[in-house]
């Protein structure tokens, strides 16, 4: 057993919190306050290589291990929600489920240019009444000549209208439930695409959220990923994906609010010492170390699983489940340490918490979490083992060019 | 055209509060390496991109220093070479300098030695200046700006960052500069540098390999030593209002204050 991080691991942090710290926290206060997504960011972040960073190279990415998406998702989150979103949707969700359950020609296709940064991609399952409840979702794909023509909305889409492609989900067999699902991968230069922003959130004001309609869009046979009903599994093996940057983004976030209640902490007096010093400060203080020890322990042990391929749905709805309610606790314990400064965007923990209650929601509500454990834990639930499972990690295949 | 970037791992200072023993933190604490030298490396990495040849990165530490030359090959450097012996442990800048001017010797012909202007825990300055007078070359210290440089000349044109403003300076190559953080921004390290630097074997010279007679290097040759580390004393402030009934009155009053204090 052995919890130091690699040469490798450490290297890709320092680079990721240096981004984070000289290019995306600048900005962020700023996109937050104007409710805009930084699009500047994008391309920077493509050409060093997090979109794709545990892509293979020769899919176009940059042959890291999935504790590294870990590492770039705690490191982005620690600047802001907005700039973890981006990972989760574009490559948790969307690319590493093509990587997944694509044809040879769907990676050259669609994963290579997202892994490269060349196209943005996101993740479109969530409907206006069907987020939980994924099977009540009303978006149909009827088949016609050799393709299908898509019709519905989604929902809640981090990246709509900045993406280039879109993972869609759609009934082929209406009567049939979750059995009933596809899975499509859809350009947005398709006929009949649009795209809108949501405004009113109350938080990831800097990232992207709104809706895709798909309107008699014509999607080649070619764009099915994976086969005509297998959609819910595919979808469930993306939050997989997703849900980890969701878990490992969260420790990033409780890292700042502790950063930020510490610095404050031995500055700010009251009673003629620094609050730290007083016993209830510590209290708050303490818990927070706890929860981000205990939180970032699971996250690797997570990220360590998906290296050697074992099935981790269990491990993965558990460490969502908990980095995000304890991030939750964490960014309301780092409020109440600044006091009215921590409840003013003077300072970043009103912000990490405003951010931190969607992550709560997002990718399986907390909810649906106790009850995947509860299941599991009374034998009610079992995975079986899927037709395409995300590959184990070996440096060789992903660092090899060819 | 061979460049040499001379990097230090050290004490990630940030993390010195007062609650921290100082001396402990410089010897056992979180290590990073030193913000400087990054300046250093990316400085002859540009040289690499303008004029070819090849870049080295060179430290003197435990073997644990193969992290800072590890992130210096990360960016994109060469090869990488660590000085590092028992007998260099507990010596000053002198030692310290003594032991690169050999390593450098040793990796054959150079045209120049970047280092950082200073290291983040001794804050010195002194190492690269040391290096330079051993190897018998011009020192250009405080670098902001490379003007010009002729690698076929053998000649080098630099600003160099004063207090008051800056001074243009012209040399001869072989030197050694050491850079301020205005010279250039550095890069990020690439995930194929990552990769490359994570997997690179880093050679380490001993003493014995540079014919370094001991005595001249380590703890026993050392003309200063630790005595304590600590955070400076915290500023102690008073604050005071200037009260008046008119703005002018309140100007004047403040103005008389400044006056009485000799700052206008």
């Amino acid at each position: 057993m052995d919890f130091v991080l690699n040469d490798e691991h450490k290297m890709v942090q320092k680079m990721v919190r240096d981004f984070a710290q000289k290019e995306a926290a600048p900005l962020i206060k700023e996109y937050d306050r104007k409710r805009e997504f930084p699009m500047q960011l994008l391309p920077r972040m493509a050409e060093l290589g997090l979109l794709g960073v545990c892509i293979p190279v020769k899919y176009g990415g940059a042959g890291m291990d999935y504790i590294s998406l870990g590492i770039v998702s705690e490191g982005l989150e620690w600047a802001d929600s907005s700039a973890r979103e981006t990972i989760a949707v574009h490559t948790g969700l969307n690319s590493l489920t093509i990587f997944q359950w694509g044809t040879e020609a769907q990676k050259q296709r669609y994963l290579a240019p997202q892994a490269r940064g060349e196209k943005i991609a996101c993740f479109g399952l969530t409907e206006s009444g069907a987020g939980s409840d994924v099977g009540a979702m009303t978006s149909h794909a009827r088949r016609q000549g050799d393709g299908y023509v898509l019709n519905g909305e989604k929902m809640w889409i981090t990246l709509a209208d900045v993406a280039d492609n879109f993972l869609v989900f759609a009934k082929t067999e209406p009567g049939e439930g979750n059995r009933g699902i596809s899975a499509f991968i859809v350009e947005r230069g398709f006929p009949g695409v649009t795209t809108g922003t949501i405004h009113g959130k109350m938080g990831v004001h800097a990232s992207n959220t709104g809706w895709i309609s798909l309107n008699d869009v014509f999607v080649p046979a070619e764009n099915l990923l994976g086969q005509e009903g297998e959609g819910f599994k595919i979808a469930m093996s993306a939050l997989d994906s997703g849900r980890y940057t969701v878990a490992a983004g969260a420790v990033g976030l409780m890292r700042a609010c502790l950063e930020e209640a510490v610095g404050y902490a031995q500055e700010r007096e009251t009673f003629g010492k620094p609050i730290g010093q007083h016993q209830l400060v510590q209290q708050l203080i303490a818990r927070m170390v706890q929860r981000i020890e205990l939180a970032e322990l699971y996250v690797y042990k997570v990220g360590w699983l998906k290296n050697q391929g074992s099935r981790n749905t269990r491990e993965t709805s558990l460490a969502k489940w908990y980095t995000t309610e304890a991030a939750w606790a964490t960014a309301s314990d780092a409020v109440q340490v600044l006091g009215a400064y921590g409840y003013s965007d003077e300072y970043n923990v009103e912000r990490h918490l405003r951010n931190v209650k969607g992550s709560v929601i997002y990718e399986g509500t907390s909810q649906i979490h106790e009850l995947m454990q509860g299941a599991y834990a009374l034998g009610y639930r079992r995975d079986k083992p899927l037709r395409c499972e995300l590959p184990a990690y070996d440096p060789e295949v992903w660092q090899a060019e060819e | 055209m061979n460049a040499i970037a001379l990097v230090k791992h050290v004490p990630d200072t940030a993390q010195l509060s007062s609650a921290l023993d100082g001396l402990k933190l410089m010897a056992e604490g979180p290590r990073i390496i030193n913000p400087w030298d990054e300046y250093a490396v990316e400085e002859c990495l540009k040289l690499r991109e303008a004029h070819g040849g090849q870049v080295t990165v060179l430290s003197l530490g435990p073997a644990q220093a193969t992290e800072a030359l590890k992130q210096g090959l990360a960016m994109g450097a060469d090869q990488a070479v660590l000085v590092s012996d028992p007998a260099f442990e507990g010596g000053d800048t002198l030692g310290t300098a003594r032991a690169l001017a050999a390593a450098i010797t040793k990796l054959g012909t150079w045209d120049i030695v970047i280092a950082g202007r200073s290291a983040l825990d001794g804050d010195t300055a002194q190492t690269a200046i040391q290096v330079a007078a051993l190897l018998g070359v011009p020192q250009l210290t405080y670098v902001a700006h490379i003007r010009e440089i002729n690698f076929e000349a053998q000649t080098i044109s630099v600003e160099r960052m004063l207090e008051g403003g800056r001074e243009v300076l012209t040399s001869r190559l072989p030197c050694v500069v050491s850079v301020v953080k205005e010279i250039n921004e550095p890069r990020y390290p690439s995930f194929m540098g990552i990769r490359k630097a994570a997997k690179a074997s880093i050679p380490a010279w001993t003493a014995a390999d540079l014919n370094l007679d001991p005595a001249t290097v380590g703890a026993a040759a050392s003309g200063v030593s630790w005595a304590e580390v600590s955070l400076p004393p915290a500023r102690e402030g008073a604050c005071q209002i200037i009260t008046g009934d008119t703005p002018e009155a309140m100007a004047a009053a403040l103005v008389d204050k400044l006056m009485a204090e000799k700052i206008i």
